[in-house]
């Protein structure tokens, strides 16, 4: 076994509050600065640069695993990691049929960037990626474990977008896999003020939206190999997490 | 004192689920994030609100508030009645906007003072 620094929460240019030079590639090299190994890449609502990603990672060895920071009904921000590619896009697909209606006419809300490995622009998505899905919580959650997927609760320290912000408190019928606690606070403080979670697995992360910001908060891994089987056994206690 | 039911019949509000209708409402508060309404709502209050989350039951039975209220044509979610039949916890709804709804309530609890 070995330890893997990992972030498992960074935005690419195809969120619309991240910054424009944020493409896969840049962030890879990013990330190969910081030491990290593993890193997630998780846009709002969108997997579209998930792809250029995986394969750009590979190149420098990094792993790269494809995931979506979705947005419930209620406005709780989920993380949701995927084995797979052809996993995430079934989820992408629901997530767009459910998303919000209007488009984003790029000046307002950002540019929405759809790149390639050169960091060349490919498109320009054009839907509300910021706004919400009509999809309950629970009814989220559900779908991203039907494709396979693990649902990490975002920056639960937070005072919007969190599900303790919008909720209040963590509802008995939703089954996160781990919490994530945002790179603001500290991983004691957080265990204190929410020592009624303990019981799930806790991971903190970057929440990166600038070059700079990746890899602010990581947590490390003791694994087999760097994979998403390997981090869904840590999120089940059989493997060790370090925060 | 107001009572839920005086409120609902006033600003014309569907009752979806019926608890104690004859609750006081002292005041009010307006809020979508639940975190914020534990914090600040006090009891007795009307809470309105764009939520449509069971979670709203039990932050209501917790604060003891009076009634919720769910405005632009929200309806509660299945879970959420059924919390709320549980619990005796009463929604109602509206088709108007939130601050459409608030002005009227306002006025309906100010002259009543």
């Amino acid at each position: 076994m070995k330890y893997y620094k990992t972030d498992l929460h960074i935005h690419t240019c195809l969120s619309p509050c991240a910054a424009l030079d944020m493409t896969p590639r840049r962030i890879i090299n990013a990330a190969v600065a910081k030491g990290l190994q593993i890193i997630a890449i998780a846009d709002h609502n969108s997997a579209e640069n998930t792809a250029v990603a995986i394969t750009t990672g590979m190149n420098y060895g990094i792993t790269v695993l494809p995931a979506m920071e979705l947005t419930s009904q209620e406005e709780v921000h989920v993380l949701a990691l995927f084995d797979s590619l052809k996993n995430i896009f079934a989820m992408q697909e629901i997530i767009y049929d459910s998303l919000q209606s209007g488009v984003n006419d790029k000046t307002g809300l950002g540019y929405q960037l759809v790149v390639n490995e050169m960091d060349e622009i490919l498109a320009y998505n054009k839907r509300l990626l910021l706004g919400a899905t009509a999809l309950s919580l629970g009814d989220l959650v559900r779908d991203i474990h039907s494709f396979g997927g693990m649902a990490v609760a975002s920056h639960i320290d937070r005072q919007h977008f969190s599900v303790i912000s919008q909720l209040g408190f963590i509802p008995d019928d939703v089954v996160f896999d781990a919490l994530e606690i945002s790179y603001a606070m500290g991983a004691h403080e957080a265990k204190s003020q929410f020592i009624c979670y303990n019981g799930i697995p806790w991971v903190t992360s970057s929440d990166a939206h600038r070059l700079e910001d990746i890899g602010r908060k990581y947590t490390t891994f003791l694994l087999n190999e760097p994979s998403f089987d390997e981090i869904s056994l840590a999120f089940k206690g059989k493997r060790e997490i370090r925060l | 004192m107001l009572t839920v039911g005086a409120i609902a019949e006033k600003l014309g509000l569907n009752i979806v689920v019926k608890g104690d209708i004859s609750q006081i409402v002292s005041g009010c508060y307006i809020s979508d994030l639940l975190s914020d309404v534990m914090a600040h709502s006090n009891e007795h209050n009307l809470w309105i609100t764009l939520q449509t989350h069971p979670n709203t039951v039990a932050v209501a039975v917790v604060k003891g508030i009076s009634a919720l209220l769910l405005t632009n044509g929200r309806n509660p979610e299945p879970g959420t009645i059924r919390k709320a039949e549980a619990e005796k916890v009463t929604i109602m709804v509206s088709p108007e906007p939130t601050f459409e709804l608030a002005g009227r309530l306002y006025q309906i609890m100010k002259s009543e003072e």
